[in-house]
């Protein structure tokens, strides 16, 4: 018998590895050969620990799995009481077009042999013939933006580094994956780590840029711990090092651990951060790309954007840029979270709408009640009432309505928020993760949070609200990066999207 | 964890680490993973031995969030107040936790047995809301389920 059981932290944080042992002990007691695979997640959460079980037909599932529930899978599968069938016809799987993840969840994350037997490496060997330019042209042309948030084309950012003149450049992978509602990047480098070692080498052959560095979160333990053996492993292989896979191209790359810092995703602040300093935001220009890493040209990009590009070599720019819809192509991971029926990550082609990924695919709230708020791109998004779910996931119909896609997290909120709540935690997270550089971040979030305590306790609601509205003002012209230029989204989206909860009569500061 | 200072161990730690580019963070990350903490002396001990300020070394220190420079309880509560978590009721049942203790965020209890800090995400989001426990996580923490994992710290 061979048997899956996900070491993705989501899978480990609801009770994995005890039902991987129930799953041995049983085995051993019943005398049954018994094989199990710690494989990733699937991105099926609301399904873990989603344990699979090889038959003929295929891999099929059983979940969330408890240990009482580990014996009946000895008895009579079929009848098991968590059995959701075939893994791959669950709707919520079969629906998407998995590119970037298709090895997530069905290989083991640190088999080499695995990877390369699904498709991996043969990206990087159609890399090392294309050669610098030529791999430069490929990612341009499959029209991959970045997907940390800004959605910047990655193929001109690698051109510029790639052009530029100097003894050492580098590669630098964005995993600090800080917004809430977001865990793609993380993943990714539990269930396969292997893509984010090929698309980092791809990068650095792209570039003439020899050294990279995976700065993940201190949060993400088990992704620190997967992806370093995962490098040790590719080391090992030839695959990192000097004249990797037999080229001429030199490359190997290390995990560097963040410290708790949300604003450490900003590039600049990233790589300060990397340097050994405050992580605080560098004014651009310079861009990153000509004065990086120690002043040297460097390719930063988002985790997602660079693993993904093993498979656009594999399959081709062609191939990629097929799915999608205007400026943006190919596939994004929608990672759908909150108060939700079935969260987890969908990868989809840019253009399905809001409401069929909320509704449709989610099936709406875990709680039962009404949807009805939808953060969308982290804590700098806004929230999205339903009466704006016809938006299609789309880098530009986000902007026209004051949004943004951002590393394509979505939070779902039942009835019960409080919209005028939420709008003070933003003003609140803003200030507690500012970097201190800007007085309209600094300041006016704590201002900010003032303020919108006042409305929240009733008092003269209309002339805070005004003055909330010029806050966001000054915030978005006097703020350097994001952290305090986009606070404003959440913040006039609750405003404006859900005005009567900023309409309450006064009552006592200490109700609820 | 040992919370007492032994400059030996903070040198060993310093030597393991001045292979790398940058050697700071990661010095301060094993640092603290040894003591739970942050010492001054620890502090004038690395800026000696990386010949930088004991300025930058606190300047450091004082803006990341995971650094602590008193030590913490013997066991470490983190758990996620962002916006998925929320959605789930992760406040109120905070709140009720940290009442129950005579806590606030970031405070120790008395017996010096748990300290509860924030941590805003921990890639959980879908299995809300979630925790930390000594670096060991937990999604799906309602309110008796958190109610059991602080009992379970002891
Ligand atoms: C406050 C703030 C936080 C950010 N956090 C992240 C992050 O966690 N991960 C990420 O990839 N990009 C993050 N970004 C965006 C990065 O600055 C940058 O655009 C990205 O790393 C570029 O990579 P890409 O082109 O592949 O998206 C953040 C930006 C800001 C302003
Ligand atoms: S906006 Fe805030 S976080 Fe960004 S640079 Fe200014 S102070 Fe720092
Ligand atoms: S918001 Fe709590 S785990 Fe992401």
């Amino acid at each position: 018998m061979r048997i899956y059981v996900p070491c993705d932290a989501a899978a480990l944080a609801t009770g994995a590895d005890k039902v991987a042992a129930a799953i041995v002990a049983e085995a051993g007691r019943r005398g049954v050969e018994a094989q199990i695979v710690r494989n990733g997640s699937r991105g099926m959460f609301w399904l873990e620990p989603l344990v699979e079980i090889v038959t003929p037909q295929g891999r099929t599932g059983f979940g969330p799995m408890t240990v009482a529930d580990v014996p009946g899978l000895f008895d009579a599968p079929g009848q098991h009481p968590k059995a959701v069938g075939l893994v791959e016809e669950i709707p919520f799987f079969a629906k998407q077009q998995r590119l970037t993840f298709a090895r997530c969840g069905v290989i083991d994350p640190l088999d080499l042999g695995d990877y390369i037997a699904y498709g991996g490496y043969a990206g990087l060997a159609q890399a090392i013939k294309l050669g610098p330019a030529g791999i430069c042209a490929e990612v341009k042309d499959s029209g991959l933006r970045g997907r940390g948030g800004a959605g910047f084309p990655t193929g001109i950012k690698w051109e510029t580094v790639r052009t530029a003149q100097a003894d050492q450049k580098y590669v630098v992978c964005n995993a600090d994956e800080g917004d809430s509602g977001t865990f793609a990047d993380r993943l990714m480098m539990e269930g396969d780590p292997f893509s984010l070692v090929e698309g980092m080498t791809i990068a650095g052959i792209a570039t003439g840029a020899t050294r990279g560095y995976v700065y993940i979160r201190s949060e993400y333990p088990h992704s620190i711990r997967t992806m370093n053996k995962a490098i040790a492993r590719a080391r090992q292989a030839k695959l990192l090092g000097a004249n990797v896979m037999e080229s001429s191209h030199d490359f190997d790359m290390e995990v560097f651990v963040g410290a708790g810092a949300y604003v450490c995703g900003e590039e600049t602040a990233l790589l300060d951060s990397l340097e050994g300093k405050r992580g605080q935001v560098r004014a651009k220009p310079p861009l990153p790309a000509l004065v990086g890493l120690f002043g040297k040209p460097t390719v930063i990009n988002n985790a997602i954007s660079l693993l993904t590009i093993p498979v656009i070599l594999e399959k081709g720019a062609k191939y990629y840029a097929e799915f999608g819809m205007g400026r943006s192509r190919g596939t994004m991971p929608v990672q759908i979270a909150g108060n939700v029926k079935r969260g987890g990550l969908f990868e989809a082609a840019f253009g399905i709408t809001l409401g069929e990924i909320i509704n449709d695919i989610a099936g709406g709230t875990a709680s039962g009640r009404p949807v009805r708020a939808v953060q969308a791109g982290g804590p700098l998004g806004a929230y999205f009432p339903p009466s704006l779910f016809d938006t299609e996931y789309d880098y530009e119909a986000f902007t026209k309505r004051n949004g943004l896609i951002g590393h394509g997290g979505l939070v779902v909120f039942d009835d019960s928020v409080d919209m005028a709540k939420m709008a003070r935690f933003a003003m609140e997270f803003c200030a507690h993760e500012s970097c201190g550089k800007c007085t309209p971040c600094r300041i006016g979030s704590t201002r900010g949070v003032e303020v919108i305590d006042k409305i929240i306790a009733g008092i003269e609601p209309e002339k805070n609200l005004s003055l909330v509205e010029d806050l966001c003002e000054t915030m978005k012209l006097g703020s350097l990066c994001a952290l305090g230029g986009f606070t404003p989204y959440p913040v006039m989206s609750a405003i404006t999207h859900f005005p009567e909860d900023f309409q309450k009569p006064a009552m006592p500061l200490a109700a609820e | 964890m040992n919370n007492d200072f032994k400059p030996e161990l903070v040198e060993a730690i310093i030597d393991a680490n001045l292979g790398l580019e940058r050697p700071l963070l990661p010095v301060l990350h094993a640092i603290q993973e040894e003591f739970g903490f942050i010492s001054e002396d620890a502090m004038r001990l690395v800026a000696n031995r990386l010949n930088i300020t004991r300025a930058e070394v606190y300047g450091v220190v004082s803006f990341y969030h995971d650094y602590r420079t008193k030590p913490a309880g013997r066991h470490v509560l983190k758990l996620c107040r962002a916006e998925a978590c929320q959605s789930m009721g992760s406040e109120a049942n905070a709140a009720a936790l940290l009442t129950r203790l005579g806590l606030d965020w970031g405070g120790t209890t008395e017996d010096g047995r748990l300290t509860v800090e924030p941590v805003y995400c921990l890639g959980l989001c879908a299995c809300a809301p979630s925790a930390m426990l000594d670096g060991e996580l937990h999604g799906r923490l309602d309110a008796a389920g958190l109610e059991f994992l602080a009992q379970e710290a002891a």
